[in-house]
């Protein structure tokens, strides 16, 4: 303490204590910004990175019924990849990644168009009330959770069900179809509920990007003589090119994200062979049957390889817009 | 107006067609479910209701109101969302002006520690041990805790702050103010249209969340709303695969597999505060995702 004083107060200071010093001197001076990032930290460090930490389960054999977690888990014996290895092994990788992959693709195709394609027809509609109406309506969903959500697809599936009634009208088939019954429905029923959902507000994106559009364009192409579809494949489209590369490549990013709530709240013990993503494999292991170390390994392994495609994501998008979007 | 040609006019109506179809994809499957909540519930067991209740009444609400049940889930929803909302508020806010300083010490480093638990997280099962290990399992604060900081919302925040002119707080701090003054008594009364912005976020991220309370909480006096709705939809898909057979057998032993109507209903209470506020703060949330489109 002493010293410490000493070297303070004389002028001729070893370069060394300065920079420590004005940390210091720094730090004093932010204290209150750093009470004001206090809970944020606390709460990163409990709630982020402890379970961080608690993926070392993933790597041992991990006992529940010994004790407190902490105790148990460092405690518990180590197996390596174990864990990793019976899940590559066993027949449920091959067809738990084949419904991820299946579920998130059929959705990318319904669902990365649709917006697109609102947002152009919104564009070209002059009719105000008629415009902010679809839009009103078109977000909606989006607000809604997917509980909700959920229970609306299955009422309106359900063997007496307006979508069945509408195929009946339409003479399409004379009996009810049991969609949520039949595991070769569920990756649609799925893609177009996602889309359902999120359609309408993924649009305001391109709407953006619509109206930054210079509007002497469409004049100067009216006088060229070009109709309204060419005005839209000749100005809209290339305009709106450099946001829709974004976007998809960005939504390639979430390949292993398949959703945990609508393949968990829409599938059923029939359609399991189906329905099961990474995700909800991973829950029903670990919370429903207690494998807990198993159920970890599983979603270690969705998390590193989705990260890891996150990261090439991110630098391909880097790459092609010029800056990063994060 | 009356120059448009044949195709122009065909161009036209297909825009229409198609829009007018998306109004329907989305909006009817609201009104679809309203009818049937309307309708009455044994009625409602013969099915085909499509655009109008076919006998009319609020009996449904009335059931769903006299359950216990649903009143806790009612009350639980609305308190976690409120104290939920406010508490990230203030968490995340006062986070995002830190982080706007560059100046600040191992701003770099801060940055990255947050921004990287958007990226990479423990998953489910390590998140629930340490759930369980800090105690937060059958408590009400599991409901705030674990979902207190979005890093996303924060960005947005910091973005805002860093748009204010660096010179109004710079006069405040030759006025004397420190960092807390500035914060509270001048940053966070220009932040207000996106502290509304986040703030909406935040509730319906609340009112909406059934995860924590389906998984953390066993307590019937902590389930919310959204929760409750789960357990329904699983008793009725448990239903709707039993044989018919099966299904008038349990319902003359009068268990209570709730009827469509009844679920309609519960569904239409968890879904009503959402249809009312957001046509108010649908303009508000269009402009939070341009500003976090436009951010970058």
């Amino acid at each position: 303490m002493k010293t410490f004083t000493k070297v303070r107060e004389n002028p001729q200071v070893p370069a060394l204590a300065i920079p420590q010093r004005k940390t210091w001197m720094k730090f004093k001076q932010q204290k209150f910004l750093f009470l004001m990032m206090l809970p944020a930290v606390i709460w990163a460090l409990i709630f982020a990175y402890t379970p961080m930490v608690g993926l070392y389960m993933s790597f041992v054999n991990y006992q529940p019924t010994l004790g407190a977690f902490w105790q148990t888990l460092f405690s518990s014996e180590f197996v390596g990849f174990k864990w990793f290895d019976y899940f590559f092994s066993n027949g449920d990788f091959l067809l738990i990644m084949r419904n991820t992959l299946a579920s998130t693709l059929i959705t990318l195709l319904f669902s990365f168009p649709m917006p697109i394609l609102i947002a152009i027809a919104i564009n070209e509609i002059k009719n105000v009330a008629f415009k902010k109406t679809v839009q009103t309506a078109s977000y909606l969903p989006y607000f809604i959770s997917w509980v909700i959500a959920a229970n609306i697809i299955v009422t309106l599936l359900s063997s007496d069900g307006a979508i069945n009634g509408l195929l009946k009208f339409l003479h399409i088939t004379n009996e009810s179809v049991l969609f949520l019954q039949h595991g070769k429905y569920f990756w649609w029923i799925v893609a177009l509920g996602n889309t359902w959902k999120d359609m309408g507000y993924s649009s305001i994106m391109y709407l953006a990007a619509i109206s930054s559009i210079n509007p002497e364009l469409y004049e100067a192409a009216k006088v060229d003589g070009a109709n309204r579809f060419k005005q839209i494949r000749y100005i809209t489209l290339p305009h709106l090119k450099p946001t829709i590369v974004i976007l998809l490549i960005l939504a390639l990013g979430g390949i292993l994200n398949a959703g945990f709530d609508q393949h968990f709240l829409l599938g059923n013990d029939l359609t399991k062979d189906y329905s099961d993503v990474l995700s909800t494999y991973s829950f029903r292991y670990g919370i429903q049957n207690g494998m807990f170390s198993y159920a970890s390994a599983v979603g270690m392994f969705s998390s590193v390889v989705a990260f890891i495609i996150v990261v090439i994501v991110n630098f391909i998008a880097k790459r092609v817009n010029g800056h990063s979007l994060f | 107006m009356n120059s448009k040609t044949f195709g122009e006019r065909l161009f036209d109506a297909a825009l229409y067609i198609f829009l007018a179809g998306i109004f329907v994809v989305t909006f009817y499957p609201f009104w679809n479910i309203l009818v049937i909540s309307l309708n009455d519930a044994t009625d409602t067991l013969r099915g085909n209701l499509y655009f109008w209740p076919r006998s009319l009444t609020f009996e449904s609400y009335r059931t769903i109101f006299r359950n216990p049940e649903i009143w806790s889930a009612l009350q639980v929803t609305v308190l976690r969302t409120i104290i939920g909302t406010a508490l990230s508020m203030f968490c995340i806010s006062m986070l995002a002006y830190s982080l706007s300083k560059r100046y600040l010490l191992g701003w770099k480093y801060f940055s990255f520690f947050f921004v990287f638990t958007m990226y990479f997280g423990g998953g489910l099962i390590p998140t629930y041990m340490v759930i369980k290990s800090v105690g937060l399992i059958d408590s009400f604060w599991v409901f705030i805790f674990p979902g207190l900081i979005g890093v996303f919302l924060m960005i947005l925040v910091r973005t805002f702050i860093e748009q204010i002119p660096g010179e109004v707080e710079e006069s405040a701090k030759i006025d004397g103010a420190n960092d807390l003054q500035i914060f509270f008594r001048i940053v966070m009364p220009l932040c207000v249209p996106v502290l509304a912005t986040i703030g909406l976020f935040l509730a319906i991220g609340h009112w909406n969340s059934w995860y924590d309370s389906y998984v953390y909480t066993y307590k019937p006096n902590l389930k919310t709303l959204q929760a409750v709705l789960v357990k329904i939809l699983n008793q009725y898909q448990t239903a709707g695969m039993m044989s018919d057979a099966q299904q008038l057998a349990q319902s003359s032993k009068q268990i209570p597999v709730s009827t469509e109507s009844i679920r309609m209903a519960t569904t239409m209470v968890a879904t009503l505060p959402i249809i009312m506020v957001y046509p108010f703060v649908q303009k508000y949330f269009v402009k939070g995702m341009m500003m976090g489109a436009i951010k970058s």
